[in-house]
């Protein structure tokens, strides 16, 4: 539905792929207020995150239509914004004009929102959004699955053809992992583009996957066209090795819960869901054993191994870095000579998610660029 | 001496005559004990059996698995239970052979075969049945065994587990221990059968009943229904026909006995003299052979008591320790 | 992958993947299979229930169907168990615990202890559980709490088809004995299940929903009761944290104690009769462990102390419903 030019709704976000609704747990500006692009403006809990929404335009938030507490599909029209001309009653006529999109829904539906692939390494789970434009490659870190870029996929997919996936070991790829190193897992990356038919690709990695990136760099640069580290590891040798050893150790939501409050600024993120699905992973058989060999070939004596930022100097790279990073600190960012830096105040390890409009802006900024 | 035209070699007939004395001297030296009150709780004797349990525990190993009844002594030596263990056991102190924590009618050891006494009448049919059908399942050649008293052999039990067992074709044996009583109860009054063969062909088993005080006769009955179970034959019944010199339990006054009925069966019906007896008349062992033996089983049972008396009792941490694996 | 699976398939596949990974894992129960020595088809009914259809084709006898003698094959499972196998028994209707009770109460769980630590018996007893199917007094008790009761048992009752799955893998592998419950109002009920295979602890309750004014415990179809129940009260602005216990024995009691030192309020619902149920288990653990926190009584919400009755009339007020769940909850807010 086309909006009048000086109308803007602002919108219930999809947040990655299986989300088809929210709770508003809360409006965090007041109607009146003017708001700039990148201003929180909602809290908005999911099954399986609670996250603040930024504001993906600007204009004064004249009216605020979704009541706290309420859940809403995504796309539903939470408010408008508009100049402070634009009348009440044409506000009101958009408001009741307005009409949650079906029909992408229904497509959604019909095709399925995760895929499956067969490669040499065994099973690899992956999402695929966006036509057109360059491909981009998601790697997450340690731990963690595809779903680390639920804020960052639609965005980049508006302007490149992005693939996320699971790594062996992770998500709901296959769980025995060759080679449980950084090699392995490149290698793992390799097998996934060329079962897909990727010739090369911008790769994304964040925390550990920003090292297998760069590890793919260092083995086979011909794959790659550009390079986003988002608190990479690899780039010095400080690593929260408490961090790493507690997650691997944790056995109950007692002992997880504390131990992922080290990835993000803002504590509130860990909710309930969220330590129930990492559970939920780490109870899978096999994972326990990958990621215990995967740990001790990244990290030995409460240090990383593997320091890459000589070996990929001369590929166009960006850095990415929260500012309160507790699990690699902050200050390795400044350790790639050549690399474009950015450094996020009021981030943790999880900048891709605590701060994503930045992030999805600087990558889309260096991979069109 | 005479040539030895036993089936046994005569190494094998002295151990089998030292195993039945250790029986005999232990619970001898029980009743003894018991009676000067140093015994806590219970203590079922097996004397006047031995020869029951020895001539057929001499063909099984340790691959084998028994379950045992509340009078399981006799089973737990001839299976090769450590001697010193078990008094301990039964003087509940920590260094028996389950901790003290089992007692008389719970003794057990597992890597010799022998799955437990058992307190409750007939529960050892069923385990039996699930020792075989491991056997089976595992592909090894071992057996299951499981012992009854003719009362406990009226429990559904036992019934069920015969059925069981001839259906799945197991690799087990029924042993009847018929001593004629039920705790007080006579056989005669209790078991409809007059033979237990009848019952084990009613449930489609083939059954063998035999002098159970006649050592030569239960070894070899007991050798034919193994065989036939360790070669896929299926299961089989055993009824040993046997006296037990003391009472149900110690302390049971035994007047349902007749007059004098322990006396004349002491006289007339000990396994060991028998075997005893025979032996010696075919010149295969010489007397003072089995004099020197019943010294020494003497002497080990002895320290059996002094060790046990000496040991210490299990402690506070004991109590709920071993509940679980983990909780 | 995930995929929605019912309650019941959850269960088939963890047997199917359980059997596939441990060649002495072997199932036996009557009609697991069906049809055994019958002219028919083989694998006739895979369970009264059709649970455990199509395992026969990919485990052949390794399933075995056994007489009607329970007695027998659960003592026998228990006796197998210490022998080396790990046995899945089914006793088809936990009601009919009488008949072999002494097998699994005086045998199996005593072992390890009587035999001063030396024995491991590693069987599982499935059992089903529950009413709800009109199967009357006989068939549709909720007898978890004698044998939770028992030293030496672990008691599991799973409230949906993803604790199944993992709880009943986690059963099959642990090496005590375990009398895993399955409600049979349960059966239909789908949830996503990753298709592969994976453990949940025992002793970890799983907190359905949070709240901050009263705390229910409840398990197996109870739990679903009490999550219908706190959606009636969050209308009213009354927040429930629903709590499901997944096992009984062992009991996650820290959970619940933490639950009510924030609430200060506790309901207990259980579908068993009330003497000596589990929600009176956990409401006396509770008032002594937690009493400072406690603003009111805790409650209990059960079946009353009668048999189960027949006509469907009579079991629908039998089994306790959200209504009795949002009364007690009430009781507890006017203290």
């Amino acid at each position: 539905m086309k909006s009048p030019a000086n109308i803007t709704p602002v919108l219930m976000p999809k947040w990655g792929l299986s989300m088809t609704k929210g709770l508003l747990s809360d409006w965090l500006v007041e109607e009146g207020t003017r708001i700039s692009i990148g201003d929180e403006i909602m809290e908005v809990e999911t099954d399986k995150i609670a996250s603040a929404v930024e504001a993906t335009d600007e204009g004064v938030l004249r009216r605020c239509v979704a009541v706290a507490g309420e859940t809403y599909p995504v796309q539903a029209l939470m408010g408008v914004l508009a100049a402070e001309e634009v009348g009440d009653a044409d506000i009101d006529a958009f408001i009741d004009a307005y009409e949650v999109p079906q029909a992408e829904d229904d497509e959604d539906a019909e095709t399925s929102q995760y895929e499956f692939v067969e490669t040499s390494v065994g099973r690899i789970r992956y999402a695929l959004r966006g036509d057109e434009g360059p491909v981009v490659v998601l790697i997450h870190g340690f731990g963690g699955d595809l779903d680390n870029w639920l804020f960052n996929i639609d965005a980049l997919a508006e302007k490149t053809r992005v693939y996320a996936i699971d790594l062996p070991g992770h998500g709901q790829s296959i769980k025995q992992i060759e080679d449980p190193g950084l090699s392995g897992l490149a290698n793992a990356v390799r097998a996934f583009m060329s079962t897909v038919e990727i010739d090369s690709a911008h790769l994304v990695g964040h925390s550990m996957g920003a090292a297998v990136a760069a590890t793919v760099v260092s083995e086979t640069p011909d794959l790659v066209q550009s390079l986003s580290l988002v608190s990479a590891a690899g780039l010095g040798v400080e690593i929260n090795s408490a961090y790493i050893d507690g997650f691997v150790a944790a056995v109950s939501r007692r002992e997880l819960k504390p131990v992922l409050l080290n990835l993000f600024a803002d504590p509130s993120l860990v909710n309930r869901a969220m330590v129930d699905e990492l559970l939920k992973y780490k109870r899978l058989d096999g994972v326990g054993d990958a990621l215990t060999h995967l740990a001790s070939n990244l990290f030995v004596d409460g240090r990383q191994k593997t320091i890459l930022a000589e070996q990929i100097s001369d590929l166009r790279t960006l850095v990415v870095w929260g500012s309160e990073d507790r699990v690699i600190p902050a200050s390795h960012a400044i350790n790639m000579k050549s690399a474009k830096v950015e450094v996020i105040e009021g981030a943790g390890h999880m900048v891709q998610m605590e701060k994503a409009s930045r992030v999805n802006h600087l990558i889309l900024a260096h991979i069109l660029g | 001496m005479s040539n030895n035209t036993f089936p046994l070699s005569k190494e094998e007939l002295l151990k089998a005559y030292r195993m039945m004395k250790t029986i005999r001297e232990f619970e001898e030296r029980l009743h003894v004990e018991f009676a000067r009150g140093g015994i806590p709780g219970f203590v079922h004797l097996y004397a006047g059996e031995e020869a029951t349990a020895v001539g057929i525990m001499m063909h099984l190993d340790d691959q084998d698995r028994i379950a045992s009844t509340h009078r399981g002594h006799g089973h737990c030596i001839a299976k090769g239970v450590d001697v010193c263990e078990m008094m301990a056991e039964i003087y509940g102190k920590v260094t028996g052979a389950c901790r003290g924590k089992g007692g008389s009618m719970h003794i057990a050891d597992l890597s010799r075969g022998m799955m437990g006494a058992n307190g409750i009448l007939g529960a050892g049919s069923p385990l039996a049945c699930g020792a075989a059908l491991a056997a089976q399942k595992l592909g090894h050649k071992g057996i299951g065994m499981s012992f009854t008293g003719d009362g406990a052999s009226n429990q559904g039990t036992f019934l069920e587990s015969l059925n069981l067992a001839a259906i799945w074709n197991l690799p087990l044996v029924f042993v009847i221990e018929n001593n004629g009583y039920a705790e007080s109860t006579s056989v005669d009054y209790a078991t409809a059968v007059d033979s237990y063969v009848d019952r084990a062909s009613g449930f489609g088993l083939p059954g063998i009943t035999v002098d159970g005080t006649d050592f030569f006769a239960v070894y070899e009955a007991a050798g034919e229904v193994i065989k036939r179970a360790r070669e896929g034959g299926g299961p089989s019944l055993l009824e040993c026909k046997m006296v037990r010199f003391f009472g149900h339990f110690e302390g049971d006054a035994q007047t349902y006995k007749a007059e004098g009925e322990n006396e004349y069966n002491r006289a007339n019906n000990d396994c060991l003299k028998i075997f005893r007896t025979r032996v010696t008349e075919a010149q295969v062992i010489a007397d003072d052979e089995f004099d020197a033996i019943d010294t020494e089983v003497l002497a080990l049972i002895d320290t059996a008591v002094e060790k046990a008396i000496a040991a210490p009792l299990p402690t506070a941490a004991d109590l709920t320790s071993d509940v679980y694996i983990n909780y | 992958m995930a995929r929605n699976l019912s309650f019941k398939d959850a269960i088939n596949e963890a047997l199917d993947q359980e059997m596939s990974r441990d060649p002495t894992v072997i199932v036996m129960g009557e009609d697991i299979v069906g049809g055994t020595g019958s002219p028919g088809e083989a694998d006739a009914w895979g369970g009264v229930l059709g649970v455990t259809k199509g395992l026969y084709a990919k485990h052949g006898d390794r399933l075995m169907d056994t007489p009607l003698s329970e007695s027998a094959y659960i003592g026998a499972a228990v006796g197998a168990a210490t022998c080396g196998l790990r046995p899945v028994a089914e006793l088809m209707f936990l009601d009919f615990l009488g008949v072999c009770f002494d097998q699994i109460f005086n045998q199996a769980a005593k072992f390890r202890y009587m035999f001063g630590g030396k024995a491991e018996t590693p069987v599982t007893i499935r059992a089903m559980v529950g009413g709800g199917f009109r199967a009357a007094a006989q068939h549709s008790q909720m007898l978890t709490p004698i044998i939770t009761h028992i030293p030496g048992l672990k008691v599991v009752c799973a409230s949906n088809a993803y604790d199944a799955k993992g709880l009943l893998i986690q059963s099959i592998r642990d090496n005590d004995p375990v009398i895993f419950c399955e409600h049979k109002n349960l059966y239909a009920h789908e949830v996503d299940v990753p298709e592969e295979s994976y453990t949940i602890p025992f002793g970890e309750a799983n907190i359905m929903r949070d709240g901050s004014d009263v705390t229910i415990v409840a398990y197996g179809l109870m739990v679903h009761r009490a999550s219908e129940a706190a959606a009636l009260l969050a209308g009213d602005g009354v927040e429930c944290e629903v709590i499901d216990l997944r096992t009984l024995s062992p009991i996650d009691t820290e959970t619940i104690i933490e639950s009510v030192e924030k609430t200060g309020r506790l309901v207990c619902v259980d579908e068993a009769n009330p003497r000596c149920s589990i929600a009176a288990d956990v409401c006396a653990t509770i008032s002594q462990e937690s009493f400072a926190s406690l603003k009111a009584a805790p409650q209990m919400v059960t079946a009353p102390h009668s048999p189960v009755p027949f006509s469907p009339a009579l079991e629908d007020l039998y089994i306790p419903g959200a209504g009795q769940i949002v009364d007690a909850v009430r009781k507890t807010l006017e203290a």
